[in-house]
């Protein structure tokens, strides 16, 4: 069935759960080992997605490790799960980044331990599941999954807004997900009267070609959906909010992953289902990034709380991910699909060290600190080497993302080139003069002096990304290689299809002739 | 050997992770890290001077045609391309061998200069980082590891120059620093994508051999573009504010990376790239005036202060003014020869004024200085001997490299006569001011504070040992490149030649006809070069003579002079003394804007449009809400009232 023999990916998508459910059976005042059981499981689920990288077959452009089986036979509905180059690094990112958190979580979690924990294995599943499902309802199961534990990790161990906070996350995703929900079934139904075969295998999907008004409106409903996720400006206020009631780990899966569904979600749904409507929709993509590069920049430059500026700096960042994966090129989408494990590794540290200050403080106002770099040598080390790893410096991971990203998007249009260009330049102004006036200067604030430096769980927990910031940053082809053939093969399959649809007679498909946009509508009612 | 070259930037790196991890981790002995430190860079250099045997021993044609030394594949995406590769030529190793020798001796300064600093571990782990990344710079084989010891150095002059973080000044002079050299990075990052873009390649070699393809207007901007980045690093103008700023940093930082080594990247830069700039004479003129004019200016200011690094810090910027002069005129060599005797005498400059420093408790204002001569002899020869050069006195080594400037920016199919006459009087100006610094702290009376006097004292051998190298390197360093005109051989021309071209043989037309027709026409008929060149030397000289000479009118013979002179164009004085006010104008225009702009997205747009309009949408739900809830009063009577009046309306609407 696979390479390795057995269901692999159902295997990491439910061991998570598995472990939840193992944890109802763990008293809840065992606390210790509640923390154990989860970091155990977290950890054996990392070193389960290992085979993935080890034994995916860079040769082949197509899924791996396929599992097909159907689920609902009559509405066509199957349990199918592959892994292509582009989902792979999202997978280890997940697996990765999800042990962290629970490292993080040790002391910061007080109330409901055993109920946060089963919510954070419950979030792995359903963040490696919606990275799997290739088929659409399975992948909007998942999708829909992932909102219940973040709501309740936002709502339950947030800050003192979290109920306002947790609510509008959770109400601005759905609303952004029904409409996409509902061009799913319009797709399904528009595949069935094309090819008489009612399905929702996404790759079955691929092979439709809608008339380019009806890809307009489908395209419109997805990208609404996976615009607030990335987020996108405008979409993006709930961010903020979000980010700032968040526990830690909260925040670092927040950032690191589920903004990554909404970008990923161009990239496999998006785009390839309707590729016209994406090349056409270059223009309003591109400027809405290149807005959300400078104005994120500029607006992350003036916070004073330190998790809001970093999530406008996410705001920024996430910018680039969508210009470069619309730039259309090598370069641009292998620099969008690096920047998106860059943006969770560098923003996921830079959550990490936020908690970790507030751990000790209690405040992530700027304002409270200054000077901590004498009282914290090893602590400003760490964040130091994630803050230059944010902005982008050559040697580090961002560098090879930003690069290539602005160097794709400037091969296809120099006009959006030279404008992502100056994110270069406020990035450096915004994180700098939050390092200074965090770390440096003189200590103004005699609660600072007596602060402990990093204690070794904390150390523990930031090795790991400094180790990814260097080895992504000067070893990158290590991970370009396994994407390599999936992008290019993504890429000539969307520029296909593209041209096909528009060189098509009366601009329309081949296989679903004379269905107008207008009769979406009808459609849908049958 | 030359296979080993991989060594030469590698070793500082060793250091680097040994300080930065071990010696930082287990608080080793000063002994052991400034040992480390050391040696690293002596291998260093040691191994540059290895290769560059080994390059002298092939045939002149041959070393330029050294296959680059590739270690591994780096960035590769679709056509993208690019390896951490180095490349070895004339020009690398010369840059190698400048960076690794001077770092060397002002590592050894440092551990004198250092040794009762709590940071001295963490100093010298960025130092050696830094060299790891100058070296980086230098012996790239491609543009983009060319920008990442251009970005990296970037850093370790933020690091260096915020190295006392306690204090705000240093602190906010790192990040200007790191912020304006971005600035320049973004030209640089654009100038590597339209190369790209055209050349499909980044790779040296390729681009160069590729470069005929280019349409002049390409051509241009991408030279535009490298140039801007060459500003920032470089501090010309309109992006030299940082380096003035920067001499908060430790002075044999200042010293190293603010004079001798990294604040020259551009020019190599330009160099490296001289095949594509000789194809843009329009940035080839854009780079000469930005250069000339930027020597004059920087000159202009360095004249009044009164901090002794602030001082050689105005000189640095004119300095690298005339090497872009250089460059610009197409003599990309003697840009190279004045960016070697400058790493020497600047250098020194700046070491010496560590000393004065150390002698005087820190003291920096050199109004309270004066007479130090006597008690600090070693420092103060050697500061002599580096002024003497860098105002162009015959026989040191400044005078070979800024003559050849100057003669150049005459002479060559791209000089004018005005880039020569900006160059002089600047050259002038260099000698006054340079003068006027070495009068004020070590002649006259010492108009210390009795306290800092009874504690003046030369520093110990660590430090004087490579100041007395330096000042030796700063009086031979020229003769290896003795113009043909006074009869010797230049054999650093001859050296660099297989890469940079000779020397643009110019007759100086331009320049001569503007003179031609500042005569009556006619007057002057054969007008044959090495004779200007001759006249030239000299009128250099005699400028510079002039500069020293009214340097010491108004410091020695007649001190009160400059005092009324102020007094008497109080105006001009006061916007030369406060630097014409361009940071004051930089910092409202793009910084207090920028933070304006962001605070006005932030509370205006972001809080009230964006996010409320969100709100306004869940409000109005709420509002719907609450009036639909009216009508669910509970009341039976109610919902039976409702049905009959809906029965009601379907039957009109069925009998309609």
């Amino acid at each position: 069935m696979n390479q390795l023999g057995f269901p692999i990916l159902t295997t990491i998508t439910f061991l998570p759960l598995a472990g939840a459910i193992l944890l109802l059976f763990v008293p809840r005042e065992r606390e210790e080992l509640l923390k154990w059981v989860t970091l155990i499981i977290s950890l054996v689920e990392f070193v389960i997605s290992l085979p993935l990288f080890i034994y995916f077959d860079e040769g082949k452009a197509g899924m791996q490790f396929v599992e097909k089986v159907p689920w609902i036979k009559e509405w066509g509905v199957t349990y199918y799960m592959g892994v292509d180059g582009i989902s792979l690094l999202l997978i280890l990112l997940t697996t990765f980044l999800t042990v962290l958190c629970i490292l993080s979580s040790w002391r910061a979690v007080e109330k409901s331990v055993k109920e946060y924990m089963i919510s954070f294995l419950f979030l792995e599943t359903g963040m490696i599941g919606a990275f799997v499902a290739l088929d659409l309802i399975l992948f909007y199961i998942f999708w829909e999954v992932m909102l219940i534990p973040m709501y309740l990790i936002i709502g339950v161990w947030g800050g003192p807004r979290r109920i306002y906070a947790a609510i509008k996350f959770f109400l601005y995703t759905m609303a952004g997900s029904v409409l996409m929900l509902v061009a799913i079934i319009a797709l399904y139904f528009l595949h069935g009267k094309a090819t008489g075969v009612y399905t929702f295998d996404l790759l079955k999907l691929y092979q439709v070609s809608l008339p380019i008004k009806t890809q307009y409106i489908m395209f419109a409903a997805f990208a609404l959906a996976f615009a607030i996720k990335v987020p996108m400006f405008p979409f993006h206020t709930w961010l903020p909010d979000a980010h700032v009631e968040a526990p830690t780990a909260g925040s670092v899966i927040l950032a690191g992953i589920l903004l990554k569904l909404g970008t990923y979600g161009f990239i496999r749904f998006a785009i390839p289902l309707f590729p016209a409507a994406a090349f056409k929709a270059i223009p309003v993509i591109s400027v809405l990034a290149l807005i959300g590069i400078i104005y994120g920049a500029l607006v992350s430059m003036m916070q004073d709380d330190l998790k809001k500026l970093v999530a406008f700096s996410s705001v920024s960042h996430l910018g680039f991910v969508m210009l470069g994966m619309f730039a259309f090129n090598v370069q641009g989408v292998q620099g969008s699909i690096y920047q998106m494990l860059n943006h969770g590794v560098s923003t996921g540290a830079l959550f990490l060290i936020v908690g970790m200050i507030y751990e000790r403080r209690h405040t992530r106002l700027i304002a409270d600190f200054g000077g901590l770099s004498r009282v914290m040598p090893i602590f400003a080390t760490f964040f130091m080497i994630v803050a230059l790893s944010s902005i982008a410096l050559p040697g580090t991971n961002g560098f090879v993302g930003e690069f290539l990203i602005l160097l794709g998007t400037f091969k296809a249009n120099p006009v959006y080139g030279v404008f992502g260009a100056t994110g270069v330049i406020l990035a450096a102004a915004y994180m700098l003069w939050m390092f200074q006036r965090v770390m440096f200067g003189d200590i103004k604030h005699p609660e600072n002096r007596g602060l402990k430096d990093l204690n070794f769980r904390e150390i523990v927990t930031l090795v790991p990304i400094i180790i990814m910031i260097f080895w992504m940053g000067i070893f990158p082809k290590f991970f370009f290689k396994k994407m390599d053939l999936s992008v290019q093969h993504f890429l000539y399959d969307v520029k296909a299809r593209y041209e096909a649809a528009v060189t098509a007679p009366e601009g329309g498909g081949f296989l679903v002739k004379g269905v107008k946009g207008s009769k979406v509508k009808l459609l849908i009612k049958e | 050997m030359i296979e080993y070259v991989w060594l030469i930037p590698l070793l500082p790196a060793v250091g680097f992770l040994f300080n930065g991890l071990i010696g930082r981790w287990y608080n080793l002995d000063k002994r052991v890290v400034s040992w480390v430190a050391c040696s690293v860079l002596g291998l260093s250099f040691f191994f540059s001077i290895l290769v560059f045997f080994s390059l002298l021993k092939l045939p002149p044609d041959a070393r330029a045609a050294v296959p680059d030394k590739v270690l591994f594949d780096w960035i590769v995406s679709g056509g993208l391309k690019t390896v951490i590769g180095y490349k070895i030529d004339p020009l690398s190793i010369v840059m190698a061998m400048v960076v690794s020798g001077v770092s060397f001796f002002i590592h050894i300064y440092s551990v004198g200069y250092m040794h009762d600093d709590p940071g001295f571990t963490r100093y010298f782990a960025y130092l050696n980082l830094f060299v790891f990344m100058m070296l980086t710079l230098v012996l790239a084989n491609n543009f983009l590891l060319m920008f990442v010891g251009w970005e990296g150095v970037g850093l370790c002059s933020y690091l260096l120059i915020g190295f006392w973080f306690e204090r705000d000044a240093p602190a906010n002079a790192g990040k200007k620093a790191f912020v304006v050299n971005r600035v320049g990075d973004f030209g640089f990052l654009l100038g590597m994508f339209l190369i790209f873009a055209h050349l499909g390649t980044l790779e040296f070699n390729e681009v160069f051999a590729k470069a005929h393809l280019l349409d002049p207007v390409t051509v241009t901007m991408i030279t535009l573009l490298l140039f801007v980045g060459a500003t920032g690093k470089s501090a010309q103008i309109p992006l030299y504010v940082w380096l003035p700023d920067a001499m908060e940093g430790p002075t044999p930082v200042s010293s190293l990376i603010h004079a001798a080594t990294m604040v020259t990247s551009g020019v190599y830069m330009i160099a490296r790239c001289h095949v594509i700039y000789s194809m843009a004479p329009v940035s080839m003129a854009v780079v000469a005036i930005f250069g000339a004019a930027t020597a004059i200016y920087a000159a202009s200011m360095g004249i009044l202060q009164f901090d002794i690094k602030r001082v050689l810090a105005y000189s640095t910027i004119s300095q690298l003014g005339y090497m872009f002069l250089a460059v610009g005129v197409g003599a990309f060599s003697a840009g190279i020869f004045h960016l070697m005797t400058h790493a020497f005498f600047k250098g020194l400059l700046f070491l010496g004024a560590g000393s004065v420093m150390h002698a005087l408790s820190g003291e920096l204002d050199m109004r309270k200085m004066g007479g130090l001569w006597k008690k600090t002899p070693i420092t103060f020869w050697t500061f002599l001997m580096a002024t003497l050069a860098i105002a162009g006195i015959p026989g040191f080594s400044g005078f070979f490299s800024k003559d050849e400037i100057l003669w150049q920016a005459f002479s060559s199919p791209h000089g004018h006569l005005f880039l020569w006459l900006v160059g002089a009087v600047a050259a002038g100006m260099t000698a006054f001011y340079m003068f006027r610094l070495t009068f004020v702290t070590f002649l006259g009376q010492c108009r210390a504070s009795e306290e800092v006097k009874k504690h003046i004292h030369e520093s110990p051998p660590i430090m004087t040992v490579p100041l007395i190298i330096l000042a030796v390197l700063s009086v031979i360093g020229g003769y290896v490149g003795i113009p043909h005109v006074l009869g010797g051989r230049n054999y650093f021309h001859e050296f660099l030649a297989p890469v940079l071209g000779g020397l643009p043989e110019g007759a100086g037309h331009a320049s001569l006809s503007l003179i031609k027709s500042a005569y009556a026409a006619g007057a002057v008929e054969e007008i044959g070069s090495v004779n200007w060149e001759i006249i030239l030397m000299v009128v250099s000289v005699v400028i510079a003579l002039i500069g020293i000479s009214i340097a010491l009118y108004l410091y020695i013979l007649k001190p009160d002079v400059p005092k009324r002179l102020a007094q008497r164009f109080r105006t001009l004085y006061t916007i030369v003394f406060n630097k014409y006010y361009v940071d004051e104008i930089y910092e409202a225009c793009f910084v207090s804007s920028a933070k304006k702009i962001g605070t006005f997205f932030w509370r205006e747009f972001d809080d009230g449009v964006v996010d409320r309009s969100v709100n306004l949408v869940a409000g109005l739900m709420l509002w719907w809400g609450r009036v639909l809830r009216k009508i669910q009063t509970g009341y039976v009577q109610g919902y039976a009232l409702g049905i009959l009046l809906g029965a009601v309306v379907v039957i009109i609407f069925l009998i309609k």
